[in-house]
């Protein structure tokens, strides 16, 4: 006898359970994978999950097993040219015959690698693990396309798919009992009549009024079959509306110096300091925008592409793509509906008297509105003006501002880990 | 014999065409006189495929970090397309669970079925160790019982507690099955009910033997010794005999683990003896399972009902299957056990249908006797070390082209000790035996001594086969048994009567540092 089963349709994350384990258990080998990965990967990347490798001794699942060294006899087939008592030189200078060590420990030993991939979702909580946004808020409610249907009683129209049948049925009860109570009384009248016409003396009877009451109690019953049992007028639908939402939206600013000095590796680094922030931004807001702004001595907002790929020469103003920023703020990302960040990235050159310019515009305007401000020096040099006015303003905005150096590549995701790691624990 | 008009054609398959096929092959199934549990078949997507393989093809198991893993090699391989699925997967259990995968062709579920089904399925009922081994209708009983105690055990306990203990147990899985006596079978509700009992029962035992009052040296002690002025060996040695099963000893003489820990114990050891047999038969099994199938599929045609369309799919699906890589060949991989297997059963058909003079001198029992009868008698009486033994004829060694070689590490080269000829074939047939022997496969261990009224180390004895050492595993094997019995534990390797190596955990340097 058998049967066939269908299981297709059935849960197929049965072993989730057992590969999060594993992750847990392995918790500090992956971090240090992925580390190691997030530095190496270029800035379109990101998107996808991980292959991680962990040394196979470390987790390996040990058993009594048989060494090498003594005597053992291994049969294997497809012979070709051995007779019996032939002697051959060991392969590779030691071990076995080489053939059949697949067989006597296929655990372990031949590989050094345990490689898997984790998802994108279990990389990136990998890169975030521990990490926090500082100031995260829900801006007021204005915006109208930020609205969330929600529950609200029960309407009497609506699409079939959001019927309520309890209702539905409890208004076609009443209704029904409504409807049919004037003729059910009607109807036992007319019995009652037919009934007494019927218990007169056969003289007495009127055959008209009987034919009348017959055919009234025919008319009666007839109506009482056509109330309809459910009806249009009864159905009840589960009312959605829609309610504003607080945003949840936020914008991100890259700004960065194109100027001579900084050299394309300056722009990597600069690009995967983005690249982090924004992939950070993305996982606690639902919509996250980003602006790029460039600068030389003058400020252009600018695409992906050019912002990162196009040279230009020249000085350096930073003040110019400060205030630019602050433009395009006040035109399109008024502070009360978008989280606002900016994340700038330069080598620390400046013109000598803008340095003080860019104090009192982060001071004055810009820094009152925004959520986190981060500043990366990506320099091996002495810091210069810029840096030192910055501090200052980092000194009056210790919660929303803050600055790191950068060396090389390899410092990228420690400096980033550094600022946004949880507050309490700092 | 008329020729009937085929089911179907084609590659894509329904749930009808798979009920009639199942039907005909049942049919055939029968008249070969194959007796199997009644089948449940499960159709299941890839993904489903490869959950079922990281809990080692058991419908349902406790979770552990080690099925992860596992789960995350099988996708990583498969993904990459470094590994094919299996494309069934069977269960011995009553009824018998055979899963097939929705990417499979028609003529792929029809195979899987008659190899599944049929092939594995009656092996599951007919084998003497399946038998004595496992309890087919109570296992899926049993694996439920076992992943809700160890889920109450990890809310009650902490996931990292019962995580450490079952590391520890799967570290000494492999020595939880007493190979010489008969166990009693597995019930879940019997487990069920005599569990707290039990639990209750072994702690007083366990209290009692490790109980540190001299009771009866103050009543009647015996004369003072010298030699043992504590007494500490005037009782013997405990055990008393050598046990094999660790695990089952663990269990009972552990003196520190609690009642739920002596409970897991015994659930990785029952779970490992279900497995047992599997590990033994799998030359046997495999090979009964694809004679079924290759018997079947060519009647299915024989007789109309698959056309050449699929036959010629299935003779290609099915060389591959059986097809055995020379040693010096890049795709080698050890014997397959599918080749080996099919060849065997093959030829013992061939030997009772058409002896030759040559199977009538090595075989004298079965030459010429009723081939399904003796195949049948093959299938049920043995595992892969006996299997070989008495059925493994000069012409598969011929066919095959085997040869020994002998890899000694006091020798700087390597013999070749026999090769397919006629001094060869005993010995040939000798050596591959004991290459499936597990008693061989695996060092032997077992325990020597508790030492219950001394220091409570626990020493094991590792009697040595053809002085082959032991592999470097050997320490964190040690530290996860030291864990379960909580004292000193001390592993000798024995050459006869002399001590060649002794390992010990914690090591010696810790000890002395802790004073």
């Amino acid at each position: 006898m058998s049967y066939f089963i269908d299981r297709r349709l059935n849960d197929r994350h049965k072993s989730e359970v057992n590969r999060q384990r594993f992750l847990d258990r392995y918790r500090t080998h992956i971090k240090r994978s992925v580390e190691e990965a997030v530095n190496k990967r270029s800035i379109t990347d990101m998107e996808r999950g991980e292959k991680v490798s962990i040394p196979a001794r470390d987790i390996s699942e040990p058993v009594f097993q048989h060494g090498p060294g003594g005597k053992r006899t291994l049969v294997s087939p497809g012979n070709k040219e051995f007779v019996e008592g032939d002697r051959l030189r060991r392969p590779g200078g030691g071990g076995g015959g080489g053939a059949g060590e697949g067989s006597a420990s296929n655990q372990g030993e031949g590989m050094d690698e345990f490689a898997f991939s984790l998802t994108r979702e279990e990389f990136l909580d990998f890169v975030f693990d521990g990490l926090e946004l500082p100031h995260l808020e829900r801006k007021a409610l204005l915006d109208l396309e930020e609205v969330r249907p929600v529950r609200a009683g029960i309407a009497r129209e609506g699409v079939p798919a959001r019927i309520n049948i309890v209702r539905s049925m409890r208004e076609a009860q009443a209704r029904r009992i409504a409807m049919r109570a004037p003729i059910k009384r009607a109807l036992r009248e007319a019995t009652e009549a037919l009934e007494a016409e019927e218990r007169k003396d056969p003289v007495l009877r009127n055959p008209a009024r009987i034919a009348e009451l017959k055919a009234e109690i025919e008319r009666l019953e007839k109506r009482l079959d056509a109330v309809p049992f459910i009806d249009t007028y009864d159905l009840r639908y589960n009312n959605l509306i829609n309610q504003p939402q607080p945003s949840n939206k936020a914008v991100m600013f890259c700004v960065m110096d194109v100027s001579g000095s900084m050299t394309q590796s300056h722009k990597d680094i600069a690009k995967r300091f983005f690249l982090l922030l924004y992939l950070f931004l993305e996982r606690n807001y639902e919509k996250v925008e980003l602006v790029f702004v460039r600068h030389h001595t003058a400020a252009k907002e600018v695409d992906e592409d050019e912002f990162f790929y196009s040279r230009e020469t020249g000085g350096t103003i930073v003040s110019s793509a400060l205030s630019l920023v602050d433009e395009i703020i006040r035109d399109r990302y008024p502070a009360h509906q978008w989280n606002l960040y900016v994340a700038q990235a330069s080598d620390g050159d400046n013109w000598d008297d803008d340095s003080t310019t860019c104090r009192q515009l982060l001071i004055k305007s810009l820094m009152p509105r925004l959520q986190y401000f981060t500043y990366v020096e990506i320099t091996p040099h002495a810091h210069q003006a810029l840096w030192e006015e910055y501090e200052s303003v980092q000194a009056e905005f210790p919660q929303r501002f803050a600055m790191r150096q950068i060396v090389e590549a390899g410092d990228i995701y420690p400096v980033f880990r550094e600022l946004f790691r949880r507050r309490a624990e700092r | 014999m008329t020729r009937r008009k085929p089911i179907a054609t084609g590659s894509d398959w329904n749930f009808e065409t798979l009920t009639a096929y199942e039907r005909e092959i049942a049919r055939l199934a029968d008249e070969y006189r194959l007796d199997t549990y009644p089948n449940q078949i499960e159709i299941i997507t890839s993904e489903q495929m490869m959950d079922a393989y990281a809990s080692v093809g058991m419908p349902i198991g406790y979770h552990h970090w080690s099925f992860g893993k596992q789960f995350l090699a099988v996708e990583q391989a498969y993904r990459r397309g470094q590994m094919g699925l299996a494309y069934e997967l069977v269960i011995n259990s009553d009824p018998c669970i055979a899963y097939l995968m929705e990417e499979n062709t028609l003529m792929m579920q029809v195979l899987v079925m008659a190899h599944a089904c049929y092939g594995h399925n009656s092996f599951f009922k007919g084998n003497y160790l399946f038998r004595t081994w496992t309890d087919a209708s109570a296992i899926v009983d049993y694996l439920v019982f076992a992943r809700r105690y160890v889920s109450e055990c990890e809310e009650r306990h902490g996931v990292a507690a019962v995580e450490q203990l079952l590391d520890a147990c799967h570290a000494l899985q492999n020595y939880g099955v007493d190979r010489y006596k008969r166990p009693s079978p597995i019930s879940a509700e019997e487990e069920a009910r005599r569990q707290a009992e039990r639990a209750e029962y072994l702690q007083s035992q366990v209290n009692l033997l490790w109980s540190t009052i001299p009771e009866h040296r103050l009543s009647n002690g015996p004369e003072h010794d010298e030699e043992d002025p504590l007494g500490l060996h005037q009782y013997g040695r405990y055990p008393a005999e050598p046990q094999e099963n660790l695990l089952y000893f663990i269990e009972k003489n552990a003196p520190l683990l609690e009642p739920w820990q002596r409970e897991i114990v015994r659930i990785v050891r029952k779970l490992a003896q279900y497995f047992y047999p599997q590990r033994q038969t799998q030359v046997m099994n495999e090979g009964w399972a694809t004679f079924w199938h290759y018997t079947i599929m060519n009647r299915l045609y024989d007789e109309g009902l698959i056309d050449e369309g699929v036959i010629l799919e299935f003779l290609q699906s099915h060389t591959a299957v059986v097809s055995q890589q020379g040693f010096d060949s890049p795709y080698f991989n050890g014997i397959n056990p599918y080749a080996l297997g099919f060849a065997m059963y093959s030829d013992i058909k061939r030997i009772c249908q058409e002896p030759t003079a040559e199977d009538r001198e090595w075989f004298p029992d079965i030459a010429g006797s009723d081939w399904l009868e003796t195949l049948h008698f093959a299938m049920r009486n043995f595992k892969d070390e006996s299997f070989i033994q008495q059925f493994l004829s000069p012409r598969v060694i011929r066919d095959l082209k085997l040869f020994t070689l002998v890899d000694d590490d006091q020798d700087e080269m390597l013999t070749i000790e026999a090769i397919h000829n006629e001094r060869g074939y005993r010995r040939i047939r000798e050596a591959l035996s004991v290459q499936y022997a597990l008693s061989v496969r695996e060092p032997n261990i077992q325990v020597w001594e508790a030492d219950i009224r001394g220091d409570r180390s626990l020493t094991l004895h590792h009697v040595q086969d053809r002085r082959r050492p032991l592999a470097k595993s050997v320490y964190p094997v040690l530290r996860h048994l030291h864990q379960l019995w909580g004292f000193p534990v001390k592993l000798l390797s024995m050459e006869g009567e002399e001590v060649v190596r002794r390992y010990q955990w914690p090591l010696p340097a810790d000890v002395e540092a802790r004073g």
